[in-house]
């Protein structure tokens, strides 16, 4: 394994320095590496090592949820097995009432919780910054539309409002995903407007729009890449969060409805036998657990690594 | 300051025009709430007519939504419409279910703030030793966990506290079927020991969430203010080190946190319906399910209003909070 570890051998350099006298002073310019924006914060990132962890069990979790079921001898439609069976080697996780085994049904729960929460915070962050740029950019008329919207959307109860539109429409996953969206855009239209408004103010701002600029070419070439950081953020810890709401909406069984399934219509399939077969339980609640909280450290990881103030991380 | 409040609950009024608005053409569109009552043996056309009539079902929904506010604003909530419910007056059905819940959601938050506070301040004075990485990571978990969980554990083995305790001998202490409607009655040891057997759990489980988040909360703005001049001028000057933490940095480093908790609410409320499904309460959250499971337009209206106007009302207090803990901010 030495060999794979070893540097690049120096003999390569002069390759590509310039000819000539010119080549020391080359040399000395390489070793003080300049480095962009994204390549300090990474490097911040990967020696966080809480949020790598929790990156390396997050990615295990993916995989568990997506590459499990084609490896796992049991499908989460064959109830053939025994009802209500004990953990053994064939059923790790016991079968449930109807006799499906239970580590199929968390794989493929897993998988609709993990696409669940990807598309809301993808379509939450979209909207939020989006909303929350031209709020700030433009001000006035939009400005006060976009926040009383927010204010508007704070107020009702996103739960009602969620039970009664996938009542009336359907509870297929996406839709369920859609809703929640619908209700997560707040706290990050909100944090956008804010920091929009006094990035807005800044010369380089002034010196696009001087050089004809339009503004969704302002907002996306030159706004939206000044606060990568705190959307970023956000948006991790939104995935977080709709993995909690999806569980909640659907353990109260106005979320996602069969066929289609998720960790909390799991949960509130099973946990009426929490006590007599604990597995049936504790096994989506720690599947909950893990990627709520795994996604909070990597949120705090990449909160520290985006902070121009850190200048060494603490793990 | 009168005239702040003022003010800020008349901006209130059209955003709950338009919110009661779109709910009601949400809550129209939920389907038809007389269905099943059609398929019901025994029924005549004529009795589901009279009830379409009643119900105005026939009418366009902006003249609908005029009749239902001029009603609403009158005290007259309409009646609920679901099987079985004999025509609740929606307005006794929703205040009823609000009482039982606000005394969970008050238990709760008043035991989560006092709790937080205390952590994240005793977290923040210790920065990094052994309490503070063991309240953060405590934090980290219980902001992790879905309320309803933290619920279904507590209750479960409540239940088999409580199997203990009668094979002991003693009585059962833990009740997880919600309060009484009549009150508890009986000497005051018994009451006591009701009430708190009644409240223990789903207080627990409820509290458990917001404690997480306002003892991070609280944690950072001590940090903050204990890092700030005004403290070291105080340290400098000679003060000592309890009455610099308490006089100066925790009086300041408050106000985030109470304002964050009034803002808080709609969430709590969340919460709180998730711990009512799991303990079997008559609370708000069963008045929702119901509602939702039976198109009872009337009681979903009533339900969703009630909880605007708290989260308004709590919105207004945290601002309010936050001018008289704060000088430095003026409402006008």
């Amino acid at each position: 394994m030495a060999d794979v570890t070893t540097p690049t051998t120096p003999g390569q350099r002069p390759a590509t320095a310039p000819a000539g006298g010119k080549a020391s002073a080359s040399h000395e310019f390489d070793s003080a590496k300049t480095r962009t924006q994204g390549q300090i914060v990474l490097g911040r990132f990967l020696r966080h090592r809480l949020a790598m962890t929790s990156l390396g069990v997050l990615v295990l979790l993916v995989l568990f949820a997506f590459v499990g079921p084609l490896i796992w001898t049991f499908s989460y439609e064959d109830s053939s097995s025994g009802s209500y069976l004990p953990p053994s080697g064939d059923h790790p996780l016991g079968t449930t009432e109807v006799g499906k085994d239970m580590l199929a049904l968390l794989m493929r729960g897993t998988q609709y919780s993990i696409e669940i929460a990807l598309v809301v915070a993808l379509l939450a962050t979209l909207i939020g910054v989006v909303l929350g740029a031209l709020a700030g950019y433009l001000r006035g008329f939009v400005d006060a539309t976009v926040m009383r919207l927010v204010d508007l959307l704070l107020i009702l109860p996103y739960i009602a409002v969620a039970a009664i539109i996938i009542r009336t429409v359907s509870g297929s996953w996406y839709m369920v995903a859609l809703v929640l969206a619908m209700f997560h855009w707040m706290q990050i239209a909100r944090i956008t407007r804010a920091e929009t408004l006094s990035l807005a103010q800044r010369e380089f701002v002034e010196a696009a729009r001087a050089c004809g600029a339009g503004t969704w070419r302002i907002i996306f070439k030159h706004l939206v890449p000044n606060m990568i950081g705190s959307i970023t953020v956000n948006a991790t810890l939104t995935v977080a969060t709709a993995v909690l709401a999806e569980a909640g909406l659907s353990f109260i069984g106005l979320g996602v409805q069969l066929p289609d399934t998720s960790l909390g219509v799991i949960v509130s399939e099973n946990y009426p036998q929490v006590v007599q077969r604990p597995w049936l339980f504790w096994g989506p609640f720690l599947v909950i657990v893990l990627i709520s909280l795994t996604i909070n450290f990597i949120g705090d990881g990449l909160r520290d690594a985006f902070d121009p103030r850190q200048t060494k991380v603490r793990a | 300051m009168i005239r702040y409040i003022i003010r800020r609950l008349l901006i209130a009024i059209p955003i709950l025009l338009v919110g009661t608005f779109l709910s009601f053409v949400l809550v129209a569109s939920l389907g038809d709430p007389l269905a099943e009552l059609r398929s019901k043996p025994g029924v005549t056309e004529a009795d589901v007519q009279a009830l379409a009539q009643s119900l105005q079902l026939d009418r366009p929904i902006v003249a609908r939504y005029w009749s239902w506010l001029t009603n609403f604003v009158q005290g007259d909530w309409g009646t609920s419409v679901a099987l079985g419910s004999a025509r609740a007056d929606v307005y006794s059905v929703v205040t009823d279910a609000l009482v039982v819940t606000a005394q969970l959601v008050i238990f709760a938050q008043v035991l989560a703030l006092v709790l937080g506070v205390a952590v994240g301040v005793l977290a923040a004075v210790r920065q990094y030793s052994i309490f503070d990485y063991t309240a953060t990571s405590l934090a980290f978990l219980a902001f992790s966990m879905p309320v309803f969980c933290v619920a279904i554990i507590l209750k479960s083995y409540g239940i088999e506290f409580n199997n203990l305790l009668t094979s002991v001998g003693a009585d059962r202490w833990l009740t997880t079927a919600g309060p009484p409607t009549g009150g508890f009655s009986g000497g005051f040891g018994e009451v006591v020991f009701k009430y708190t057997g009644t409240f223990l759990l789903p207080t627990l489980s409820l509290m458990l969430i917001s404690f997480a988040a306002y003892s991070r909360f609280q944690r950072a703005s001590m940090l903050e203010t204990l890092h700030s001049d005004y403290v070291r001028t105080a340290r400098a000057k000679g003060l000592s080190q309890g009455r610099v933490i308490f006089r100066h940095a925790f009086r300041n480093a408050l106000i985030p946190v109470v304002t964050l908790a009034a803002l808080n609410i709609g969430q709590v409320f969340t919460g709180a319906i998730m711990t009512e499904q799991v303990f079997g309460w008559n609370g708000m959250g069963s008045v929702l399910v119901n509602a939702v499971r039976q198109y009872d337009p009337n009681m979903l209206m009533g339900w969703l209003v009630v909880v605007a106007i708290s989260v308004v009302v709590f919105n207004l207090v945290a601002d309010v909070l936050y001018a008289y803990l704060d000088p430095r901010i003026r409402l006008g």
